[in-house]
């Protein structure tokens, strides 16, 4: 805060230099000084605070680098990763259980939420307000207050069960419903046990048909709450984005008489790029994290299939004493979590446009439009 | 898959229609009949989609008015067969619940003035101002998106203690005052809106610091917005730094309280009613704060800087 308010004061008395680098310098880190402080204070000293108890054999009993506090090396991780046990078999379980909640949430939450943008962002829409407080609500409210009424809307007699009833269909039990959706579909054509060759072998624990399992009924009542609660505020930042976008580069291309199809995926597209690079980075990140909506629902019930990592970790720790172990599960989890972003980073990379696409635009390249793009 | 081709669809539909309305005469007949047909089926399709994200809201209200088994027997019916405030009447008189209010927003205040004020700072030297170290400090920034919360739950809670601010106000939320994602979004924002303003006004001599209180922040309006309402909303709906930071039964906050409903604590039976009725009436300021913002979102940067 001190440091902060001192920022005017300082960047008046350097000399008036124009454009001086060093004044800007002093300033530039005046300004992201409160943020660093705060961050390493609760975020860099607290994580190497947990790597060191994650390799140690911590019981939670007084300070963790008292001299009761051994280092006992990889001793956890191994347990997890290759110890054979329960330890082992939970953490499988619950990254099975993630991984199939982030593959589906991640890219539906970003499509819905653009789509939504884009309808709403429409310049001669009516109503325009009403539709963007309809769908921007569900993100105003908390994960807790939203679990609680999905409990109610997705129980046995809840309202999704009535509104089915009304289709001749017969809902789930869902919040009880431990089947995997996609052996669920493997039911319908009479597979109900895997081949042996997927049976008999395990990763983590869990064998890998059951890898294969898809996200639990239950799970998948938390999918669709995911995707109804985060489209509204991604759905913003593409708003946002497309409102910066001004009109001139649609208007030349427009002259140069692309479609609307055309304009949306070469133009539009093209220049949200970074705010899509946000929506993902923070829908991949906020996936893996699935916490809140366990803590106050299903608390991993029924038959682990809604255990994520996070929750584990929470629970080996606090629940069970192994700090050791609840450590390492974050960390294992942050390791995941940093591969996927700096993978998806690559991934949506601006790569320079190949010749063999270039082609296809060569006759246009001549016009005025090409400039406007480039630039 | 096929929402992609949708919202193609949608967008070619709109640019026609904008194409319609600026275009002279010629062509007009034609596409007007084209633009009356593609504006019913995109409000038909907002509508629906409008329903679905209203009506469960809709059924959280009602069912709060609603007794515990006429909420088992019609739990889509939006009007209670007997109306009563049994619900509420036990949450505010026989419950902490208004404890957990009053710590929800003192906390949720603070944060979001916070954030705004430190977020915009460092999203605003990241994104404009040059000086050593700052592709580092980026860097270290996205690494530090990417740390999962939970892995902090353990060792927060040991700073926190270390630092004598364990069950107080402070330790709820000074680690709460500054989000990496916020200075994110806001150096995105900087990037995105013309420096000449900016460079105008550090040839007319105005410090760093001026240039971004004054000429900056106003024009980062539509951002801000985004992080108020980022904000308030993270820390009101916060609830794994509250279940670390505190244990004293009267620093509860709302998430920590209801959680704890849901779970059973206070009821016998599923007490529906009771469960909905304090998930609706915590959502009531975010929602508030939407209302009051929501005009202001729509404004834009565009125009600041003619070319």
């Amino acid at each position: 805060m001190a440091i902060s308010l001192r920022a005017p004061g300082r960047s008046n008395q350097a000399p008036q230099k124009k454009r001086a680098p060093r004044r800007q310098g002093i300033a530039g880190w005046i300004f992201v000084s409160p943020t660093l402080i705060i961050l390493g204070l609760f975020l860099l000293i607290p994580v190497l605070m947990a790597l060191w108890v994650s390799f140690s054999d911590w019981s939670g009993n007084g300070s963790p680098f008292s001299a009761g506090v051994h280092f006992i090396g990889t001793k956890n991780y191994q347990q997890l990763l290759s110890g054979g046990g329960l330890a082992e078999t939970n953490l499988g379980t619950s990254l099975r259980n993630n991984a199939w909640y982030v593959l589906l949430v991640v890219p539906i939450q970003t499509a819905v939420s653009l789509f939504l943008a884009v309808l709403v962002n429409r310049a001669v829409l009516r109503g325009r307000g009403f539709f963007r407080t309809a769908f921007y609500f569900p993100s105003v409210t908390s994960s807790v207050a939203i679990t609680v009424l999905w409990l109610f809307l997705f129980s046995t007699t809840g309202a999704v069960n009535k509104a089915l009833s009304y289709f001749g269909l017969h809902g789930p039990n869902w919040f009880n419903d431990p089947n995997g959706l996609v052996h669920i579909v493997f039911g319908w054509f009479g597979v109900h046990t895997g081949p042996a060759a997927l049976t008999q072998h395990t990763a983590l624990g869990v064998s890998w048909w059951d890898w294969l399992a898809g996200p639990s009924v239950a799970m998948t009542a938390f999918i669709i709450m995911a995707v109804f609660t985060t489209s509204g505020t991604f759905m913003l930042l593409f708003i946002a984005a497309l409102q910066n976008l001004g009109g001139d580069v649609q208007e030349a291309a427009m002259m140069d008489g692309a479609n609307g199809w055309q304009r949306f995926w070469r133009i539009t597209l093209p220049q949200l790029r970074p705010t899509l690079f946000t929506v993902l980075t923070l829908g991949l990140i906020g996936t893996w994290q699935i916490f809140d909506q366990i803590y106050t629902g299903t608390k991993g019930a029924p038959e682990n299939t809604t255990l994520t990592p996070s929750y584990l970790s929470y629970t080996s720790a606090f629940g069970n004493q192994e700090w050791g172990q609840g450590a390492a599960i974050a960390f294992i989890l942050f390791i995941i979590i940093v591969v996927l972003t700096i993978l998806q980073r690559a991934v949506l990379r601006e790569r320079r446009v190949s010749k063999r696409r270039m082609r296809q635009y060569d006759p246009s390249l001549q016009s005025t439009s090409s400039k406007e793009l480039s630039r | 898959m096929s929402t992609n081709a949708s919202i193609a669809d949608v967008t070619a539909a709109g640019a026609e229609i904008e194409t319609a309305d600026e275009r002279v005469t010629p062509l007009k007949p034609k596409r007007t009949k084209a633009f009356f047909a593609s504006s019913i089926v995109i409000y038909l399709i907002l509508v629906a989609i409008a329903v679905l994200y209203i009506f469960p809201f809709l059924i959280n209200i009602a069912t709060s008015f609603k007794t515990e088994s006429d909420a088992a027997a019609d739990p889509l019916s939006l009007i209670p067969q007997t109306w009563t405030t049994a619900a509420f009447r036990t949450l505010f008189i026989n419950s902490d619940f208004p404890t957990w209010a009053k710590n929800s927003a003192i906390v949720a205040v603070f944060v979001t003035a916070g954030r705004v004020f430190f977020d915009s700072l460092a999203g605003y030297a990241l994104a404009r101002l040059t000086f050593r170290g700052r592709n580092v400090i980026f860097a270290c920034l996205i690494a530090v998106m990417a740390v999962p919360s939970v892995v902090l739950l353990i060792p927060k809670f040991l700073v926190i203690n270390q630092l004598g601010i364990y069950d107080s106000y402070a330790g709820m939320i000074i680690p709460l005052l500054v989000d990496a994602a916020g200075v994110f979004i806001m150096k995105n924002f900087f990037e995105s809106i013309p420096a000449s303003v900016e460079e105008q006004a550090a040839i007319d001599g105005a410090g760093t610091f001026r240039i971004f209180w004054s000429i900056v922040l106003p024009m980062a309006r539509p951002a801000l917005i985004t992080i108020i309402i980022l904000s308030f909303q993270g820390s009101w709906n916060e609830l794994a730094q509250f279940i670390i930071s505190a244990q004293n039964p009267a620093l509860t906050t709302l998430t920590k309280g209801v959680a704890s409903l849901a779970s059973g604590s206070l009821s016998a039976g599923t007490q529906y009613p009771l469960k909905l009725a304090a998930a609706a009436i915590m959502t009531i300021p975010v929602a508030v704060m939407f209302f009051i913002f929501q005009k202001q979102i729509m404004n834009t940067s565009e125009g600041a800087v003619k070319e």
